[in-house]
């Protein structure tokens, strides 16, 4: 079968900046893939190249088979795109934006009822005539959901759809993607939030400084996460003013009564931790232990990288 | 492409007022002015007064300003509001994004100088010695001006880049043009000067479709003008092609 989405060598240089160096990746037919990454990774970029937004400097992308420069009009039929930005022309209505999209791709008037079905999907129907102007912000993401699937593209690239967006409106964004996965869309994600993908994706590129740095399914990536590390979560009778500087490399989080540690199974030990923090006048009154998630194998990668 | 093209359409005439209306006040104020101060003191052709003389290059003056005004500053406010991406992820090409952008532009022009002539004919007899010759320059001249303002968008990364090309470039060239005047009545020096600012044979081969006269043969006009479209269109094509400023 041909891939959904193929990443051959991929560089792309912005001025002395190697954005990205030498990126393969293979997303297949019907994954719901996740793509993440810190900020400055090259996520956008690499999405960016996808899309025809970018030009790469060498190396091939396809979507569908299509590649993305010789037959970028095939490779952009088969692409949805869902930008990070909130962004909309403040010219037109819901509907005819969403006319318009569907023009751009050939759709004459045989669209309006996929259109309708796309604005009852994602709750907008009421919204229809409504001035883009006039719409909240998360319901101006909806409207840019529907555009990126208003052409019936097999693919869609949610780039941070979710950002700024209310827990309500996020479940009940995931639910309409779900809905798209399970009819056969290719869905490839970009999420800071790692929940998100550790709910979702079923396999997960993590990207770093330009390059994959793991790409592999959900549970392998964990399995990794928790063969390796640990985290211990030790509740304080009151803060600690700071935290002696032997336990900063294992430190994750430190609020007030609340010090989480990351810790590497073999290497550190739970009991030196817990005479350090003693030593250093800590009233230690609950300690809880946890296999690693997502989060953890993604500050593990990128920070191997970066060391 | 005929969505792009329609878009475009849809947009400007929403702000009808602004795009339209407003460019029609401005000139029928113009002509007011001028032509009641002026009229009984200037004579430029044979049989024909000056308010007369003076509707066909206000027209045109007006077309050329709005047609640039129409792509450029489309352009310049996608750029700046982000929504150009819906454009450039659609498997539109670099011709027909310039096609439905110049082909706006010279709607958007025409609809101005329709308005300000309909105005105009009520309150002055005008004479129409040639429609075909005017409205080939008045396409011609709206293509031209429609494709700078296509690359002047592109370049611009902020509405100030617009506004100065608009008033340092687009309104001074089309003011020292002959809108206002007859470039005989100029001292030799600047009638040779007139004679490379391009908006010239835009104006003298536009007004010779009213009153069958012209400063230049209007077949060298429409020469002249047909060659500065082909340039720009060479250029903007060439731009949009490379992606530069749209495409990083």
């Amino acid at each position: 079968m041909i891939p959904a989405i193929q990443i051959d060598n991929v560089h792309k240089h912005y001025g002395k900046v190697h954005a990205l160096r030498g990126m393969s990746l293979t997303i297949q037919q019907g994954e719901f893939f996740g793509l993440l990454g810190p900020n400055g990774a090259g996520k956008s970029t690499l999405i960016n190249i996808i899309a025809g937004l970018t030009r790469k400097n060498s190396g091939n992308v396809t979507v569908m088979g299509h590649d993305v420069v010789k037959a970028y009009r095939q490779s952009r039929y088969s692409l949805g795109v869902v930008p990070q930005e909130l962004v909309y022309d403040p010219f037109f209505n819901v509907r005819e934006l969403l006319q318009i999209q569907a023009g751009y791709f050939g759709k004459g008037k045989e669209i309006n009822p996929w259109i309708d079905e796309l604005l009852e999907g994602l709750k907008l129907t009421d919204k229809a005539d409504v001035n883009m102007q006039a719409l909240s912000g998360g319901m101006k993401r909806r409207v840019l959901i529907a555009q990126a699937l208003v052409h019936k593209p097999p693919v869609v690239i949610l780039d941070e759809p979710t950002a700024g967006v209310d827990v309500e409106l996020r479940n009940s964004l995931w639910q309409f993607v779900q809905g798209l996965h399970r009819e056969g869309h290719t869905i490839v994600l970009t999420t800071h939030y790692l929940e998100e993908a550790e709910n979702l994706c079923e396999r997960i590129a993590i990207i770093n400084d330009g390059a994959v740095v793991a790409l592999d399914t959900k549970e392998a990536l964990l399995e990794r996460g928790v063969g390796k590390t640990c985290k211990v979560v030790i509740t304080l009778a009151k803060p600690l003013e700071q935290i002696p500087v032997a336990l900063q490399p294992m430190l994750k989080t430190h609020e007030q009564n609340r010090i989480e540690f990351t810790l590497q199974r073999g290497s550190d030990s739970i009991m030196a931790l817990i005479n350090t923090l003693v030593s250093a006048g800590a009233e230690i009154s609950d300690i809880k232990t946890e296999d690693a998630d997502l989060e953890d194998v993604f500050i593990e990668l990128t920070r191997a990288v970066n060391q | 492409m005929y969505t792009l093209f329609y878009k475009e359409l849809l947009r400007f005439s929403k702000v009808m007022l602004q795009t339209v209306m407003a460019p029609v006040v401005t000139a029928l104020l113009y002509l007011l002015v001028f032509s009641h101060v002026l009229d009984e003191h200037i004579n430029v052709y044979d049989n024909v007064t000056y308010t007369a003389f003076l509707i066909p290059g206000l027209i045109m003056m007006s077309i050329l300003q709005n047609a640039f005004s129409n792509s450029s500053s489309s352009l310049i406010q996608s750029k700046m509001t982000g929504n150009i991406i819906f454009v450039l992820l659609t498997p539109l090409s670099y011709l027909e994004f310039y096609l439905a952008f110049m082909l706006a532009s010279i709607i958007r022009g025409l609809a101005v100088g329709l308005g300000i002539y309909l105005v105009a004919i009520f309150f002055i007899d005008l004479p129409l010695y040639s429609f075909g010759w005017m409205l080939l320059f008045g396409l011609a001249g709206s293509a031209v001006l429609g494709s700078a303002g296509i690359i002047t968008g592109v370049w611009a990364e902020k509405y100030d880049h617009i506004a100065g090309i608009q008033n340092f470039i687009v309104v001074p060239l089309s003011f020292l043009s002959g809108v206002f005047y007859s470039i005989h009545s100029l001292p030799e020096f600047w009638q040779q000067l007139s004679r490379f600012n391009p908006f010239f044979y835009m104006i003298d081969g536009f007004r010779y479709g009213f009153f069958g006269v012209a400063d230049v043969n209007p077949v060298i006009s429409l020469l002249i003008v047909l060659a500065a479209w082909l340039a720009l269109a060479c250029a903007t094509l060439i731009m949009l092609k490379s992606g530069y400023k749209l495409r990083d």
